[in-house]
């Protein structure tokens, strides 16, 4: 073993820093803690030229690191587990290459994990990040592959960069072409995708909307093949909450009997529009209130549900009407379902709706009664209300803290109308919808979440009151960052005066969301649409196009790649000198005719020249020597070269 | 005998190849037909991984997880290309080796020559076994690399077929092609046995008396014997050794030294051209002018020079079939 510094080696350490890097924040600090000191110990033993360690060390090592993801996981395989434990083995493994074959495994490793960060993120600046670390692992196989010592930093990173240049067009080809077929393959680990952290919950209670609040995630982006709704109208629908069980809201399981709405009558312009759903781990599908139209199955209270959770970004149509009759005729199941109350708790809602509803005959009377005591009284829309004591929630927030966030809003007041007699459901979704004028789209965050409620009025069906719009009126005409107070509103909607952070932060979310629109979300249905566009239409013509053009690029790469490897004349520095001398003389006014030869040429220009006769014959006499004698005598070509440049015609 | 089928195969191997490469003379251009190209154990290892990247990111429908399977496909796909480029074109000038001793390696000098503007790295050359020599070519320059060939009997060893291989940029396939330059290296006999050399003979004056004469040439040491001239005894050695020594020379012109092959019939023929090489070695030590006689050969003493390797080839080529 030599004692000199291993550039080879160092550079494999840096490549592989590089590749596990951005898992060091997912892993459980221990792992990244000691996948760094693992790598910082390789650097210096590449360094200093020290010895492997030993067979046990090692062993002891891979032991204690599969020991330690146990421990911390419970278990070795999963996503976060399976992938700590590659992080630390990669690392290990690292200890004890040694040989040619050793370095091309632990490369082809370092293609392997980048893969696996994608399953965490997908975002532009971890494509480029990962697309830098392919480049430098690709150098390294250069290098790996030049065994007679390092190559030159410099060569290694122009020839990966070009190697990576030449598979793009291969890749883009595959990428456009390849058969996707539906996944998953073999079904996915839980931990897979998305937690449902960013998206609506099967359930409401106090706090679950607000949370969202202070997220600036996107939900889903929609462009509008006409005009988008005015703001007063962007409500998206999401799931529909019937069962109320005095803590929390949900479906329930006498809604889950019942069929979608059959009797609506659809009224006005139809809204069409493609929807950019970001996965959220839930079953719903959100749509501009009412769908028409649209993916999945529509449920009792008329939202959009997918069979399957959505675990990765889906992109979909949809046709809805803001103008509409929900089922003014619903037969009971559903009205019955609609009334539905605990049977004991919060005494003062229900004498208050028992008041209302022997003070004031019709129901529409009634709900204006209570969207009044919303807007008349002390109500505060806030994000930060004061907890609710004891087991009547919605006796505390109605009559003694009245401050809360759109949930509390919509639970009390569903509840009061249910009181009251009058069938009501809470409806969870979004309200708003940012416009992106770069891309001419809506962006809907997650901080747009919302809930109002619905209540059925016979001959109208079912009516949308938003209770929070009573409260505060901004939220529904402005968005949130308009409603809240200015010590309270999240970070991410202050936005007043800084006009050019928001155009750039317009101008990076229409990236995204072009990223997102053709690239991650290009899977089996946008490949088909895309791809009958340019006269694909099934599989077959697909692979057989896959198979020519493939075969052609390949070609076309291999023909450029032998082209500039053909062999070259060397350039003869005579040649190169004989040239240097005739453009001399013809600035100087004698041009040499192309039939002329290099003696007859002398002749005219020592004619044309007298004084520097000499000089003319003697070059074109070493010039004749050498190109046309055997090779001339030693020194002639120097002798040449010199007389060329030492030659100065008379100037014309 | 009958051979194993495995040697039988091995030949028609052989066979085959001298047939698509001929034995040629001077620059041996790999030309695009004749340069092979296979994956490699670790291309198979890598297209397996690359298979699995791709079942990997339709189970999780990952777009990026595509891109990457597909970059790295495209890389494979392009590698090759480069391997087979790497070697296309390339011009070995096979030079002339030096002559060895039989036992030793024999060392052919390959001359890589690269007449494109593209540098050409990790060329191995080496005999179809490995364990060869790796050199890069630069753009427009050459490369010599000496191949080490074991060399165990005398006589005329050819350049064995050459392989000339590169797994360059990412060892995912190997691009070959053979080469049978037609050199060949002279393989002199082992130097080898203790006879002693042979009286020098000059003429009717021989033995000591005539070696004394000699003036020019220093040959060695001898015992002082009364009657030898006080300036050729070795002064400077009596304080050690206590015992007077005498300085012999030799005059080349008047006496020479016939190695022949007839004094040394009672030996196998080729134990006798070992110690005929030895003696070969030794008589150009000591400076003496010599001769060589083989049946059939007689190569006379000569003092201009080459005198050794005259006798040498003789001595290798002696009733060689080669």
């Amino acid at each position: 073993m030599t004692m000199r510094a291993d550039l080879q080696r160092l550079r494999l350490v840096a490549v592989m820093a590089v590749v596990c890097a951005p898992h060091f924040a997912r892993v459980p600090a221990w792992i990244g803690t000691f996948a760094s000191a693992v790598l910082l110990w390789q650097a210096l033993a590449a360094w200093r030229g020290w010895r492997a360690p030993g067979r046990y060390l090692r062993l002891g090592l891979a032991l204690l690191a599969f020991a330690g993801v146990y421990a911390s996981f419970g278990r070795v395989n999963g996503l976060e587990a399976g992938v700590a434990l590659l992080v630390a083995m990669l690392t290990l493994k690292l200890t004890e290459t040694r040989s040619h074959r050793d370095v091309m495994v632990l490369l082809g490793l370092c293609y392997f994990l980048l893969v696996t960060h994608f399953l965490f993120s997908q975002a532009i600046f971890m494509a480029l990040y990962l697309a830098l670390a392919a480049w430098l692992i690709t150098a390294c196989f250069l290098d790996a592959n030049h065994p007679q010592g390092p190559l030159a930093t410099r060569a290694a990173l122009r020839n990966g960069a070009a190697l990576l240049a030449q598979a793009l067009p291969v890749a883009a080809l595959l990428f456009v072409l390849f058969p996707r077929i539906p996944g998953p393959l073999w079904g996915l680990p839980d931990d897979a995708g998305v937690s449902g952290s960013s998206g609506l919950s099967e359930s409401m209670s106090p706090g679950s909307i607000s949370r969202l609040a202070l997220s600036d995630e996107v939900a889903f982006r929609v462009r509008f093949d006409g005009d988008a709704p005015p703001p007063s109208q962007r409500y998206w629908r999401g799931p529909v909450f019937w069962y109320f069980n005095g803590g929390e809201w949900r479906t329930g399981r006498a809604a889950e009997a019942l069929a979608a709405p059959g009797e609506i009558d659809w009224r006005g312009e139809p809204k069409q529009y493609e929807l950019t759903l970001e996965p959220h781990g839930g079953h719903w599908l959100p749509a501009l209130d009412l769908p028409r139209r649209g993916p999945g199955r529509p449920d009792a209270g008329g939202a959009l549900r997918a069979p399957d959770e959505v675990r990765h970004r889906r992109l979909y149509r949809a046709v809805s009407h803001t103008d509409y009759r929900l089922q003014p005729d619903a037969p009971v199941a559903y009205r019955e379902a609609a009334l539905q109350l605990p049977a004991r708790g919060n005494p003062r809602a229900r004498e208050l709706a028992e008041r209302w509803r022997a003070q004031v005959p019709d129901p529409a009377a009634i709900v204006d009664t209570a969207l009044r005591r919303f807007r008349d009284e002390p109500y505060r829309y806030t994000l930060q209300p004061p907890p609710l004591r004891g087991g009547d929630r919605i006796d505390d927030f109605l009559f003694e803290s009245r401050a809360g966030f759109c949930e509390h809003y919509a639970g009390a007041f569903t509840f009061l109308m249910r009181a009251a007699g009058i069938p009501a459901r809470v409806v969870t979704g979004y309200l708003g919808g940012e416009r992106n004028d770069f891309g001419d789209y809506l962006i809907v965050r997650a901080s747009d979440a919302h809930a109002w409620t619905e209540v059925w009025l016979a001959g109208r069906g079912w009516v949308r009151v938003d209770p929070t719009g009573a409260v505060s009126p901004a939220r529904v005409e402005r968005g949130l960052g308009a409603a809240l107070g200015p010590d309270e509103r999240p970070a991410h909607l202050m936005r007043g005066g800084m006009v050019l952070r928001y155009r750039l932060e317009a101008a990076w979310d229409m990236a995204n969301a072009y990223w997102d629109r053709w690239f991650l979300a290009y899977g089996p249905e946008l490949q088909q649409s895309v791809l009958s566009r340019i006269g694909l239409p099934d599989l077959r013509a697909m692979i057989l196009a896959l198979t020519g053009s493939l075969t052609a690029l390949l070609a076309l790469i291999g023909a450029i790649l032998l082209w500039r490897a053909r062999p070259r004349a060397p350039a003869d520095p005579a040649v190169a000198a004989w040239r240097g001398f005739c453009r001399r003389l013809a600035r100087a006014g004698i041009e040499r005719r192309p039939d002329e030869g290099p003696a007859a040429f002398a002749r005219r220009a020592a004619a044309a020249q007298p004084e520097r006769a000499a000089e003319i014959r003697r070059i074109a006499a070493l010039y004749i020597e050498l190109r046309y004698r055997d090779a001339g005598a030693p020194g002639t070509r120097r002798r040449l070269l010199r007389a060329v440049r030492e030659f100065r015609p008379r100037s014309a | 005998m009958p051979l194993r089928p495995g040697q039988r195969l091995r030949e028609r191997f052989q066979d085959w190849l001298a047939r698509r490469a001929p034995r040629q003379r001077g620059v041996i251009e790999l030309h695009r037909r004749r340069v092979y190209i296979l994956p490699t154990r670790g291309g198979g290892y890598f297209g397996l991984m690359v298979f699995t990247m791709l079942l990997g990111s339709m189970n999780y429908s990952n777009s990026l997880g595509f891109a990457l399977t597909f970059l790295l496909a495209g890389l494979g796909f392009v590698s090759m290309h480069h391997s087979h480029r790497n070697l296309v074109n390339l011009r070995l000038r096979p030079a002339r080796p030096a002559p060895v001793f039989a036992g030793d390696d024999a060392v052919f000098p390959v001359i890589l020559s690269n007449p494109s503007a593209t540098a050409r790295y990790t060329i191995y050359l080496d005999t179809g076994e490995g364990g060869g020599p790796v050199t890069d070519v630069p753009p427009g320059g050459e490369t010599t690399v000496r191949l080490p060939v074991p060399a165990p009997r005398r006589g005329r060893l050819t350049c064995p077929r050459l392989r000339i291989y590169t797994e360059y940029p990412m060892g995912l396939f190997r691009a070959w092609s053979w080469a049978a330059p037609d050199r060949h290296c002279l393989v002199y006999p082992r130097p080898a046995g203790d006879l002693p050399v042979p009286a020098p003979r000059a003429g009717a004056a021989a033995g000591r008396a005539a070696l004394q004469a000699g003036r020019e040439d220093f040959v060695g040491l001898r015992r002082y014997a009364r009657g030898d001239p006080p300036r050729q005894i070795h002064w400077k050695a009596y304080p050690r050794s206590g015992e007077l020594m005498t300085k012999v020379f030799a005059d080349p012109r008047e006496h020479t030294l016939w190695l022949d092959a007839a004094d040394l019939t009672h030996l196998p023929v080729e134990t006798r051209l070992s110690q005929l090489a030895r003696w070969v070695l030794v008589a150009e030590r000591r400076g003496l002018a010599y001769g060589l006689r083989l049946p059939g050969v007689e190569i006379p003493p000569d003092t201009a020079g080459g005198q050794r390797e005259r006798c040498l080839r003789a001595l290798a080529l002696y009733d060689h079939a080669g």
